[in-house]
């Protein structure tokens, strides 16, 4: 089979600086595939060797199993869509659009209908005659993949373009970015610091942080069943909790926070082992919150409400144990049943065993 | 990427014959004239003998001085003169009348220095429209003659250097907030400390390229001080243009040449140093 | 001080006053200068004789007007030409500079960039005593050894323009390098990204994103030149542009055909400013 991208232990360095370490990677035909990481990470290096601004040092970059080294940006069958989208200011919609055609010598009545035709598909028919600033932002941003897809290319690369939109278009924008890929077929690669971008969008998510993969897999995946501290603290929130194991029964293991209390967890492999450093990490809506204070659970906190942070459907509890006086975050459910939580009433937590995840301590890439 | 190299060194090569055509060689080639002596036709030696001249002729030397003091003098005029004023354009008029003040502050500009000498001279002669206006007035019942002397020099180089100095000022003080005044106020300032202590400070950059600027076409100018000045005018240049051009002395003139280079070069590092800016700075920031 | 701080009405009145005075130093020598053109007199000078346009029109032996000077309309000639020869070479290089700079990253780019900048804080006599002295010495060698006497070399048109043109250009340099470090470079990677070629994305992004700027920096240069006294009264040859001759006359003692000279210099001026205004806005 061959793939729609490949990378073959691709490597950047800048200096001193290892910008993209050993990456592989292979994207099958008409997926979204998102690169999730801080900024600082890598993504842009590493887009930017797919679209030919710079060339690997080392490994090999395959397009539709042909190796791209040494083939200028002009001349690869990637595009791509920009930061700041890059529209042409000194030129109308219709030319903007035409430009690739144009730069592939596409006879002009040809180009002027393929122009129509992809306007036609991103439901803005007829605005060749606008210019770039008359275009709201969401406009501007389908205008500029619209420019891409026209020339058909085998892979769309998009550079975190909702970054400069606010948040309620942002929203609207991912769902669109979604049906647009699924509506034109072209294999997307997006690239965001936006766990949620990248979650709503994608197939398929590569976390990447310092120049390297720490997981790729489904957005479910990544979610439920980080691989890694890093993976668990930079997709969706997660509360730490610093700790040691005390003992280990067949699949589980119980904990002793430095606290001093004591959580029982599942783990994947037989990676730990008794006496090991370790951190803890409980995601705040994975967390049941009850008034009743006489439940029975395998990890139960009895605490005190320090804060509210009410954000309508966000909003979340700080609560403080109250033997070790330990903070945890808890997502409020929105079911009316806490519309009157006050600040210093006692409640009590609990989670299921299956929902916290435990990774050794000593691992310095922890977000 | 072999077609970016290149482009690169397509990009340099006229930058590099220019700087070394136009620009380094000559001015080392200067610096050679300067230091020979003719000893036959055609044969030349090496002598100090050109800067030896300069220290011992008190013309020369007082020449030089002189015109190094104007210079700093109408630098400094200029920069009192033209502050206010680009106060008010940057923060006091609005609108359709700030543009047109910084318009007319370009006008100069757009009109040859040599026409602006000659309005003055116009201005300010026996039979000018000044002189005319006293006797009207009943201030003076004779023809008074204004040209000719230090005073009116100094008034035409302050008028020629006006706008080099209002620009980069009008476009630094535009870059500053309005709250950082209005906040000086609220913690108690007065006009005067204010003044002294926030806006004078942020307006470092742009005093400094300002006169950077006016100082080196004072220190260069010609064309005022031989009109205004007359034949007494005594401005270094003129010395130069007369070794060089009248007399045909390449070598004394090259000798002043590279003497007003030094002094300019001088002055300019010093200011540079005083208020700690680079030469970078200060050249780009009205641009 | 800033219109938010309250202040006496008298400071305020004095502000408006110095304000005024200012405006009035700087226009009243143009307004001599362009009424004293249309006064009946031999002499720019009061008395007040009457209007009249014959400094403009004139052609008789004790009044020749502008347009029936010959000497001064071919020195406008002369320097119309050099105004277009600076212009067109000082924004070319300006342009291969401004990409030099703001698009390469290369070792020793500040000094140079410095090196660039200097011929601003040369006077202008001296870079035009350095260039001739230069330039004849070539001259001079080439004529002992070849034999060959090279004539651009000597005081005249080609000198004046090299040597206007060795400032101007540093001038158009700072003026398109900040246009072009306005275009993001983004810009030119989605036309490279789109299929165009190097000779492309300049052709269609780059070249018209400077437009405003080539266009206002060659008017800027071409009235430079056109203005240029210092540097140009060394290189002067036989052919003396305007300010050489107008300085000349001047000396001499003027008439009101100087001022009518100048009158029409203010007039070009101005039209290639608001040309130059509306083309910037644009």
């Amino acid at each position: 089979m061959t793939f729609d991208l490949e990378c073959r232990n691709v490597s950047k360095q800048f200096g001193d600086f290892q910008a993209v370490n050993d990456i592989s990677l292979e994207i099958p035909a008409g997926s979204f595939f998102s690169i999730l990481g801080p900024s600082g990470c890598g993504k842009t290096t590493l887009l930017r060797m797919l679209a030919g601004f710079s060339e690997p040092d080392q490994g090999e970059i395959l397009i539709k199993g042909k190796k791209m080294a040494g083939i200028p940006p002009n001349k690869r069958p990637v595009n791509m869509v920009f930061q700041h989208l890059a529209l042409f200011p000194m030129m109308n919609i219709g030319e903007n659009i035409a430009y690739g055609l144009k730069r592939n010598k596409v006879p002009k009545q040809e180009r002027d209908k393929k122009v129509a035709d992809v306007l036609e598909r991103i439901d803005l028919p007829g605005i060749e005659n606008k210019s770039v600033h008359q275009l709201s932002g969401g406009q501007k941003q389908r205008v500029a993949i619209a420019r891409c897809l026209v020339l058909e290319p085998d892979v769309l690369l998009l550079d975190e373009p909702l970054g400069a939109l606010d948040l309620k278009l942002r929203e609207q924008m991912k769902v669109e970015l979604k049906k647009l890929q699924q509506a034109f077929g072209t294999t997307f690669i997006y690239i965001t610091h936006d766990q949620s971008e990248a979650m709503v969008m994608s197939d398929q998510v590569a976390v990447m942080n310092h120049g390297r993969f720490e997981q790729v897999g489904s957005p479910q995946s990544l979610y439920y069943q980080p691989n890694t501290a890093f993976v668990a603290g930079f997709v969706g929130n997660n509360n730490r909790i610093e700790g040691v194991v005390e003992s280990i029964v067949g699949e589980t293991a119980i904990i002793r926070s430095d606290a001093g209390q004591q959580f029982k967890t599942t783990f994947p492999e037989a990676t730990l082992h008794s006496g090991q450093q370790v951190h803890l990490y409980i995601r705040p809506e994975a967390i049941h919150i009850r008034r009743d204070q006489n439940v029975t659970s395998e990890n139960h906190i009895n605490g005190r409400v320090e804060s509210i942070l009410f954000d309508g459907g966000n909003s979340q509890v700080l609560v403080k144990d109250t033997e070790s006086s330990q903070e945890l975050t808890v997502s409020l459910p929105q079911t009316r049943e806490f519309n009157d939580l006050t600040a210093g009433e006692m409640i009590s937590l609990s989670w299921d065993i299956r929902q916290s995840n435990v990774f050794s301590a000593n691992n310095k890439s922890e977000p | 990427m072999n077609g970016k190299k290149l482009s690169f060194y397509l990009l340099l090569m006229p930058l590099l014959l220019t700087l070394a055509l136009l620009i380094l060689l000559p001015q080392l080639d200067m610096l050679g004239i300067s230091l020979r002596e003719r000893v036959s036709y055609g044969v030349y030696e090496f002598s100090l003998l050109h800067y030896q001249a300069f220290f011992t002729e008190p013309l020369y030397w007082n020449t030089f001085v002189r015109t190094a003091v104007m210079s700093i003098l109408a630098t400094a005029l200029t920069l009192l003169i033209s502050f206010p004023v680009a106060w008010y354009i940057a923060k006091i008029a609005q609108g359709k009348n700030k543009n047109l003040m910084f318009l007319a502050c370009l006008i100069p500009f757009w009109v040859s220095e040599l026409v602006r000498t000659y309005g003055w001279m116009i201005l300010l002669r026996e039979s000018g429209v000044i002189s005319g206006f006293l006797q009207w007035a009943g201030l003076a019942d004779a023809p008074v003659e204004m040209l000719y002397n230090d005073i009116t020099v100094m008034t035409g180089l302050v008028y020629t250097s006006m706008l080099f100095m209002v620009v980069p000022l009008v476009s630094t003080l535009e870059g500053m907030d309005d709250s950082l005044v209005e906040a000086a106020y609220d913690l108690g300032g007065n006009h005067f400390t204010v003044l002294r202590t926030v806006i004078v400070p942020y307006a470092v950059p742009g005093i400094v390229s300002g006169c950077i600027v006016v100082f080196m076409l004072t220190l260069g100018n010609y064309l005022t001080p031989t009109l205004l000045g007359g034949k007494d005018s005594l401005w270094f240049t003129e010395q130069i243009f007369t070794q060089f051009i009248t007399r045909f002395n390449w070598e004394q003139g090259a000798a002043f040449g590279v003497l007003l280079l030094c002094l300019s070069s001088l002055i300019v590092w010093l200011g540079l140093k005083l208020s700690k800016q680079s030469f970078k700075q200060a050249m780009t920031s009205d641009a | 001080m800033i219109p938010s701080i309250p202040q006496s009405r008298a400071f305020q009145k004095t502000y408006a006053v110095y304000v005024g005075l200012f405006f009035l130093f700087l226009l009243a020598p143009l307004v001599v200068v362009a009424v004293f053109s249309l006064n009946d007199s031999l002499f720019p000078s009061l008395p007040w004789e009457g209007f009249t346009l014959d400094w403009y029109f004139a052609d008789d032996r004790e009044r020749r007007g502008l347009f029936h000077d010959g000497a001064l309309l071919e020195s406008i000639v002369t320097s119309l030409v050099i105004a277009v020869f600076v212009a067109l070479l000082a924004v070319a290089l300006a342009i291969t500079n401004a990409l030099l700079f703001e698009r390469y990253h290369f070792k020793g780019k500040q000094f140079l960039y410095s090196l660039m900048l200097l011929p601003l804080v040369i006077p202008g006599v001296i870079l035009g005593i350095s260039i001739l002295s230069f330039s004849s010495g070539i001259a001079n060698t080439i004529e002992d050894s070849y034999g060959l006497d090279l004539e651009f070399l000597r005081p005249g048109l080609p000198l004046i323009v090299l040597g206007q043109f060795a400032f101007i250009s540093t001038m158009a340099t700072l003026v398109i390098s900040a246009r072009l470090r306005k275009l993001d470079t983004e810009m030119e990677e989605a036309a490279l990204n789109l299929g165009a070629s190097r000779l492309d994305v300049f052709r269609t992004i780059t070249l018209p994103w400077l437009k405003p700027a080539v266009i206002g920096s060659a008017v800027v240069a071409f009235l430079m030149s056109f203005e240029n006294f210092n540097t140009t009264l060394i290189l002067a040859g036989s052919d003396s542009p305007l300010t050489i001759t107008l300085f000349d006359r001047m000396r001499e003692g003027s008439t009101p055909v100087l001022n009518a000279v100048s009158t029409l210099l203010m007039l070009g001026s101005g039209m290639l400013a608001l040309i130059s205004i509306f083309i910037q806005r644009k």
